[in-house]
This record gives structure tokens, sequence and C-alpha cells, in this order.
């Protein structure tokens, strides 16, 4: 393998694995408060893409401020599903909240295949950041650096809500005892719907990220990038929002280098990332950063 | 009982050939199409052909050529009926259809058992022929587009290397690949990358720069449009300069507006007619004329020349046996060679599919264009 050759794995890989980070912190934080796994977190990504879409082609919105009303949008849709779909069960057995977002996911789906049926919608180009620059023999989208820098800026972003801020530290004492939590006279409910909305406004930022680099829009697209986040979620150590990150460019990282040393296995690639996962849950169950799941968002 | 049983049959093969012998004046060819239902705008088209190919030869071995038509509602249970009644009602010499595998299947197993040939129109999935002795078809089977795509490479591009890229979940992929790579090294060729995906993946950059470091000359994409058209994105964003190629999963406006510029000059694999084809030869002319005659609403299109196709194939099959006897058709149809089609010079090979002519679409200026005719090796 060339250098040149390497340089463009790298930054393909950290294109890809930035992505997969940033979706996985929505599982991460809606786990680590609620201990429900939202399953419907991968559609949430999707619709998001959906938003930009119609927000261009439909209302002639410029790119900038259709991306804003995507993430508006999203971010609101994420508490509806949360309102409609999981508050009902708040008191129910964990189980319960868990087949519902499953079937939260399915409809989703399923709408979006009626309302903007299967056929793929191409993602409007946003020319600034999808223009290839040369970087010695590799040659890269500016989008490959925008993405990490973006998901880095997010990230802090969201590190120093959860820690510096009212609201964060209602989070993070939820996700410790939602009943003491809401004897001290916080609003539980609305904590929970603003979870809601960072989360899948951070799927919306991923969403659009996605769509920039992947430029096709279907009403399944979510599915895949959902499964892998969780996996580098839990990889990472599932509640923890740095675990997210980490594990979510250990996991690109990973798919990448497996098929740019053994390109024989490229078939296997997903498979690869599955079979991760289950040596994560019987090697450590807490994931990399997991140990101190119970303090931690 | 069970004497009584044989003396019945017995009886009624005597009655069967009797009857066969009487009606010696005329051949009676038996189609079963959709002309309703979801296939219904194919079979439409389809069994036009067959009619427009009638009129042309009304007769053969100084017989009249009898069409009865069967609509099977695009339903396999409708499309087995068709077929039974065909045989056993009709009496049927031979039997043209039907546009959809699935119900040719239906079909061609109650043909198989009667001892009918049935000639398929437009049925590509490798099942249809596989194990039956009196199937056959006048398309070629999905996989064999891929030695159309590599005798395109080999003999219009010159390419000596190539790559492949490959959905692995996918049987259309894998079976058009491994056609691409037989033709392609049998004609001199070097396949030098062959990489895998999956279904579903969006991010095919790592396999990408594996292919695009092994510098072929060209990289065949057997995939699906959605997937095919950003695997050629990435492509070219990561500087890939060779020629890509593809098959008729690709036939899709939708990858332009996905692809953009990354698709211009991408080829792919069709049936060799097209009503606005270059260079068509006399066969091609005189179909698309009589067509537009016969059909002035509708242009003709491939599906058509598959229909007026399988009704020729099954007069040529006739005139060599000499007969017009099911079986000596059927053994005369499997020795078919070089027959001239509007669909191109077809030979039925040893598992009854045609191997016939390919035709090679590109995109130009956004444009889909009927580039050339290839023939396979």
């Amino acid at each position: 393998m060339t250098l040149d050759m390497f340089i463009q794995h790298f930054f393909n890989a950290l294109t890809l694995g930035s992505l997969y980070g940033l979706i996985a912190i929505g599982y991460t934080m809606v786990y680590g408060i609620l201990r429900l796994i939202n399953f419907a977190h991968g559609d949430i990504f999707m619709v998001s893409a959906y938003f930009v879409f119609f927000g261009i082609a439909l209302l002639n919105l410029p790119w900038v401020a259709a991306v804003l009303l995507s993430i508006a949008g999203t971010a609101f849709f994420g508490v509806l599903v949360d309102r409609i779909a999981y508050k009902p069960l708040r008191e129910a057995p964990r189980i319960s909240a868990l087949i519902s977002a499953i079937g939260v996911s399915f409809f989703i789906e399923n709408i979006c295949l009626v309302l903007f049926t299967g056929v793929p919608k191409p993602m409007p180009r946003y020319d600034p950041l999808v223009t290839v620059m040369q970087l010695g023999g590799a040659r890269i989208l500016p989008l490959a650096i925008f993405v990490p820098a973006m998901t880095f800026i997010l990230v802090a972003g969201l590190l120093w809500m959860l820690y510096k801020t009212p609201p964060g530290l209602a989070m993070r004492a939820i996700s410790v005892d939602i009943e003491t939590t809401r004897l001290m006279g916080v609003k539980v409910d609305r904590i929970i719907a603003l979870t809601f909305a960072i989360g899948s406004a951070l799927a919306a930022a991923a969403g659009i990220m996605w769509a920039l680099r992947y430029p096709q829009i279907h009403p399944f697209m979510g599915v895949f990038p959902g499964f892998k986040a969780f996996i580098a979620a839990v990889f990472g150590g599932i509640g923890s929002v740095q675990g997210a990150m980490i594990g979510g460019l250990l996991l690109g990282f990973l798919e990448i280098m497996l098929v740019a040393f053994f390109p024989a296995l490229s078939g296997y690639r997903d498979a690869f990332a599955f079979v991760l996962l289950i040596l994560i849950l019987f090697v450590k169950p807490t994931g990399l950063m997991g140990e101190k799941l119970e303090d931690k968002i | 009982m069970k004497y009584g049983k044989k003396i019945a049959a017995a009886l009624l093969f005597v009655l069967v050939t009797a009857g066969a012998a009487m009606a010696a004046d005329i051949v009676k060819i038996g189609v079963y199409l959709p002309v309703t239902g979801g296939n219904a705008i194919g079979g439409q088209l389809e069994w036009n052909g067959v009619k427009l190919a009638n009129k042309e030869t009304p007769t053969v071995l100084g017989k009249k050529v009898q069409l009865v038509f069967v609509d099977n509602k695009s339903d396999k249970v409708e499309a087995a009926n068709a077929v039974k009644r065909l045989v056993e009602k009709e009496k049927v010499n031979a039997i043209i259809g039907t546009y959809g595998s699935s119900l040719a299947m239906a079909g061609g197993e109650v043909a198989e058992k009667a001892q009918v040939p049935m000639v398929g129109t437009s049925c590509t999935n490798p099942l249809v022929t596989q194990g039956k002795k009196f199937s056959f078809r006048v398309c070629f089977i999905d996989p064999f587009q891929g030695a159309g795509a590599a005798a395109f490479a080999r003999n219009v591009l010159k390419a000596k290397t190539a790559a492949c890229l490959i959905e692995v979940t996918e049987d259309y992929s894998v079976g058009l690949a491994s056609f691409f790579e037989r033709s392609f090294k049998k004609d001199g060729g070097q396949v030098v990358a062959k990489l895998n995906y999956q279904k579903g993946d969006q991010d095919f950059t790592a396999q990408l720069t594996e292919i695009i470091s092994k510098k072929p000359d060209v990289l065949y994409i057997p995939a699906n449009f959605a997937e095919g058209a950003i695997i050629m994105r990435q492509a070219r964003e990561l500087g890939a300069k060779f020629r890509i190629l593809g098959g008729d999963a690709m036939d899709n406006p939708e990858i332009v507006k996905i692809g953009g510029q990354s698709v211009e000059g991408f080829s792919y694999t069709t049936f060799a007619y097209a009503p606005e084809m270059p260079n068509m030869n006399p066969t091609q002319k005189k179909f698309t004329a009589n067509w537009r005659k016969a059909y002035t609403d509708k242009d003709p299109n491939a599906l058509a020349a598959c229909g007026y196709d399988a009704y020729m194939l099954i007069l040529d099959a006739i005139k060599r046996a000499k007969s017009t006897e099911p079986v000596k058709i059927a053994a005369a149809l499997a020795a078919t060679k070089n027959f001239p089609g509007v669909t191109g010079i077809t030979t039925i090979n040893a598992t009854h599919d045609a191997e016939k002519s390919i035709g090679i679409m590109q995109i130009k200026n956004g444009k889909r264009i009927f580039l050339t005719v290839v023939n396979p090796k």
C-alpha cells in the first residue's frame, strides 16, 4: 500500500467514522436517560434528509436555510416520536418501550415509502463541500474535513451543555434516578423532550452530511447507518457520549481498513461489524468507556 | 380399475393424435401473455408483436397458422390454467409466452408434462428453462449480459484489464459478473480486481480506492441503479478515469439525477433492439416500418420485438423440422443456430436459452442513447 492510498483510506475512514459517531450519540443519550434503545433513531436520521430535499425542491429555500429548517424540523419530529410512542409507556416494563421503538421504526419507514415512494431522490448538492481537492496523491472532498470538524464542535457543545448548564445537570440526574429527580422539582418530561430534541438534531446533522456524502435519499437509508451507529454506541459503552464518538470512529476505521488491507474480504464488511458487536458483548459488555455507566449519560 | 385407467389413457392418446391429424391443414400456435393486471403493458406490446409477425408470415409448410390467445392476467395460477387450456382443449402445436419469469415458470410446468414446446418472450430468470425439455426462450438470460459487456469492453473499448465491483447478496449481480469475467478472460483480457459489497451499502470508498490502485481499463458494476449511481459518483470523486460498464438494472433516468456528471459515458447492456438505434439491419428496418404502419399510436420496443421473434423462431423450427408435431418442433428449436431475429442473431444453447446480440446503451450529455450492438462469443 502506497502512502497516497493510505491517506485516501484514512480520510474515507475519518468521514465514515465521524458520521457513525454523530448518529451513535443520539442512541447513547436516550439510553443514558431512559434505558431505552431508540430503534427509530435511524429513521429520524432519514427524515432529516427528506426535510432538506423538500425544503429545496418545494420551498426553493437556499441551502443553508433548508439545513437549519431540517434540523429544527427533525428535532421536533424526535420529540413527537417520544410523546406518541414512548411517553405513554414510561411506567411500563422496559421491554414494552423497546417493542414500541421497533414498531415506530417500521411505521416511519413505511409511511415514508407511501408518501415519497421507494425511488431514491437525489440530494441537492452544496458545491463548496463536494468539490474534490487534491492532497498529494489522494483526492478528498472538503466534506471529509468538514464532517469531523463539525462533529467535534457539536460534541464539544453537547458536553458543555451536559456538564455546565442546569438542563445538563438535570439530564445527568435523571440518568441516575428518575424518581428522585422528579421529587427535586425538575420537570422531568420537559428534560426528556429536550434530550430527544438534541439527539434528533444531532441525527439530523449526521443525516444531512451523510446525504451529501452518499447523495441519494430513500426511506430505508437510515436502517444500516442506524445499525452501525448502534454497534458503535455499544462498542464505545452505551450511555457515554465520548464513548459513542470513539466507538463510531473506531468502527469506521476498522471497516475501511479491513477492505484496504484485505480486499478479498470486502463482502464481509458488514458481517465484520456485527461480529465486533458480539465480541464486545462477550468480552466487555459495558463497552470501552462504560465502566461508570450509572453516573454518565 | 387400474387397467381401466390405462385403457382410458390409451384411448385418449389415440383420440388426441387422431384429432391432431384431422386438423392437419392448420397449425395452431397458442399464445399466453398478460394483457391485464400488473404486467399488462409488457404483455400487450408482446402480443402486438406476435400478431404483427403472424400478419407478415401467415403460413408455414403450406398450412395456415392460427393464433390462439389466452390472457394469463399477470397471475401464476391463471398462467398455468392458460397453458392447460391451450394444450388440452385447443391442442396447440407450440406455445408462445410469456412476459414475466414467474408466469413462465408456472406455464412451463404444464407445457413440460404435455410435451408441447414453449418459447418464452422476455422471461430472463435462469430458472425458467432449467431442467426443462420443452421450455425455450427467445431472450437471453440475465447473466448473459455479462458476456455482452465483456465483448464491448474487449472489442469496442479495446480494454486489456478490468475490475468488478459486485453486490454479493444479489444473484443478478453475481451472475452477470461471473459471465463477464469468463468472457473477458476467454477474449484475452485480464481481471485485475474483484471486490464485493452488500445490499444497502452506501460507502464504497474503500473498495474503490483499492480498485483505482490496480489501474484497470474498465470497471464492471452489475449493480442496481440506486447503488450504481453512487458508486460512479464516489469513483469519480476519488479520481477514477476508467470507463464504467453495467447491466440493464441501471436503465433508469434517476441515475443521471443522482450521479450527475459522474455517470457521463457510462455504458450498459440491454436488448439489441430500439426504434432509435443506429445502423438497423434489414430485419429490424422491416419490423419497425411494419409496426409503425400497423400500430400508429405506439412506438415499437424491445418487448414487441421479442414477441415477434418468438413467433418467427417457432416458424423457423417448423420449417426445419418439416413437421408440425410438437416433439419434432421442440427438437428443431433446440438446434436453432444463427437465426436472424429483430433482437439479434440468435442461437439456442444447451440450456435452451438464447445466446444472441446485445445492445449497448450509453449516457451522453445526460441522455440515454443506443450506442451499438455487440455479438458475444
